[in-house]
């Protein structure tokens, strides 16, 4: 049951983009509609699950001084293979990603949960928590995707429900900023609320 | 006048923050002051234009080239290759910066570690070396003046985004923010507002 | 220390090498099968695989050395049409490509776009098929001189999209240069 706290943390109370605001060029970049944010989402997810797992495993044996570099190496390794198997099945994704894709690297999260938690816990724990978190940071894309579509193109996963022009300026690059400070403002609001009650 | 065309796209219409989404972490980051703006900045443009300088000089010399009679294309270690020397030029600029020149070190030193993460520094690397540009003529990849130039504008744009931003949060400090958007979600709502501001700039080049 | 970080990155160039073994074959076929998707797109059904018999024809002739490629695409042996890749440099957001079909008599068949960067919404609408602004172009004979190619704003015969002027002329620009391969098209080639 213990363990299973690490996942859950991941996706509310350690959520990656409203509570430790990391990872955001990706989070307002690739966002513009609710399958791209999930796609992004995935990825990173993917990136998370192995680095932590292969990092945890690794951190006993790694000198201190260089295990920066030693991270950083496992991860642009996961990050490559994934961008590899996305050209390979899913092109049509990895083009609208585009070079979001290999920024997964310096994406702050993976790196963070790589120093943070993947370097003082078990393997089965570092992985449970890269799901978490993978999952967290996926719900928010996606969540901010589905809100930047339905306002701007007046449609849901890709799907328009009315054939009008929507608010353009949220598919937009300003869109993606607005989008998300309300965003959190609400997550800000709904926490704010439980912790009274 | 085609640098200048080159200057003008990065700085303003392709901003690298506000519409490209590159180095939104210490955009957000270090933007609370207008001084460690500009230090921050200054730190940026020294960095993008080596780690391009050599990471194109890599691409082209080291990742494609002809070694020991045979043609070679190893292309897929870019993420790999570009990640581990932005990381060891960043470094190394460090070490020496403190020793040749102590007092701008004091003012850039403490920006350049947090650098290594900054994603335009990658995110520059891999664009010139991958995408094609035209800038008014035929479509071709940069070279290597041209795309030192294309990332230390985009390094400029950054700055230019975060001293304005950073203006605006000062003043932002000393009005009455509603609870729920104290701190960050202001500050995106803020950046939104002055990405749409840039988008004035679309079209010109 | 320098040992670890050695046998690290020698693991990681080893697993990244290995995967780019295995997925090299299924990229080269998802793009190949990206060509070919515009391609069954933009003219009549064929039965031979147009990506083997590609012609580089020069726009300008006074340009012999700038290219594009023009795929044929036969049926029972006799050309049925030929699809023609064409950029434009002057987009709202740069570059982009697309591919336009010509039936053998010059007529476009359909068109699709194969890269872009245009805004979302605005002038991306180049890539909704159903458009007004893209089924306007089929069947016209860009080649005997029988319609204007620019839009009706410059004076031309055809529609831009709403608030997308500097897109729709750019997609115009590229029409004509795919327009002007297609005249240079030596029959002899074929």
């Amino acid at each position: 049951m213990s363990k299973f706290k690490y996942l859950i943390d991941g996706i509310i109370k350690n959520n990656p983009i409203f509570v430790l605001v990391l990872g955001m060029c990706p989070t307002l970049a690739t966002t513009t509609s609710a399958v791209n944010g999930m796609g992004m989402g995935l990825a990173t997810t993917a990136v998370l699950l192995c680095s932590n797992m292969v990092i945890s495993m690794l951190a006993p044996v790694i000198p201190s001084k260089v295990r920066i570099p030693c991270y950083i190496v496992v991860i642009a390794a996961f990050v490559t293979v994934v961008q590899f198997v996305m050209q390979a099945f899913t092109p049509g994704l990895y083009e609208t990603l585009g070079i979001f894709i290999p920024l997964i690297v310096v994406n702050c999260v993976v790196l963070g949960r790589a120093e943070a938690f993947a370097s003082k816990h078990s393997v089965l724990e570092s992985g449970l928590d890269g799901i978490g978190i993978g999952i967290g940071f996926t719900l928010a894309l996606t969540c901010i995707g589905l809100v930047r579509e339905v306002l701007g193109n007046l449609s849901v996963f890709d799907n328009k429900f009315s054939s009008a022009d929507g608010m353009l300026v949220f598919v937009l690059a300003p869109g993606a900023f607005i989008v998300l400070g309300y965003l959190m403002v609400l997550f800000n609001k709904l926490k704010d609320r439980k912790k009274r009650a | 006048m085609e640098y200048l065309i080159i200057i003008i796209s990065a700085v303003f219409v392709n901003n690298v923050v506000l519409s490209q989404f590159l180095g939104i972490c210490p955009f957000f980051g270090v933007s609370k002051k207008i001084s460690t703006a500009i230090g921050m900045s200054l730190a940026l443009v020294l960095v993008m234009g080596l780690a391009t300088l050599v990471t194109y000089l890599i691409q082209n010399y080291v990742l494609v080239n002809t070694w020991f009679g045979e043609k070679i294309d190893i292309t897929f270690m870019q993420t790999i290759v570009f990640i581990l020397v932005i990381a060891a030029l960043v470094q190394m600029v460090e070490i020496i910066l403190k020793k040749i020149n102590p007092t701008l070190y004091q003012a850039l030193g403490i920006f350049l570690p947090l650098i290594t993460t900054n994603c335009a520094v990658l995110g520059a690397a891999l664009i010139v070396v991958t995408k094609q540009f035209s800038f008014g003529g035929e479509p071709h990849m940069m070279n290597l003046g041209e795309s030192v130039v294309y990332a230390m504008s985009l390094a400029v744009g950054f700055g230019v985004a975060i001293i304005l931003f950073a203006g605006m949060r000062e003043q932002l400090a000393l009005s009455n923010v509603p609870k729920a958007f104290r701190g960050t979600p202001i500050a995106l709502i803020t950046a939104g507002l002055l990405a749409l501001a840039f988008m004035g700039f679309q079209g010109i080049v | 220390m320098v040992v670890v970080l050695m046998l690290v990155c020698l693991g990681a160039s080893a697993a990244v090498a290995v995967v780019y073994a295995v997925t090299k074959d299924p990229i080269a076929a998802a793009n190949l099968a990206k060509t070919n998707k515009a391609i069954e797109e933009v003219v009549p059904s064929f039965d031979n695989n147009p990506s083997e018999e590609i012609l580089y024809v020069a726009a300008d002739a006074s340009k012999p050395s700038e290219t594009n490629k023009v795929y044929v695409a036969k049926k029972d042996g006799g050309i049925v049409g030929y699809a023609v890749e064409s950029t434009t440099t002057k987009g709202f957001g740069g570059a982009f490509t697309i591919m336009v079909g010509f039936e053998p008599d010059g007529k476009v068949y359909n068109t699709s776009v194969i890269s872009h960067a245009e805004t979302p919404g605005l002038g991306a609408k180049i890539t909704d098929k159903q458009s007004s602004f893209i089924t306007q172009w089929q069947g016209k004979n860009l080649t005997d001189g029988s319609v204007n190619l620019n839009v009706k704003k410059d004076g031309g015969d055809f529609d831009a999209i709403t608030a997308s002027t500097i897109t729709s002329r750019a997609f115009c620009d590229a029409m004509e240069i795919a327009a002007n391969v297609f005249n240079n098209i030596n029959p002899e080639n074929n």
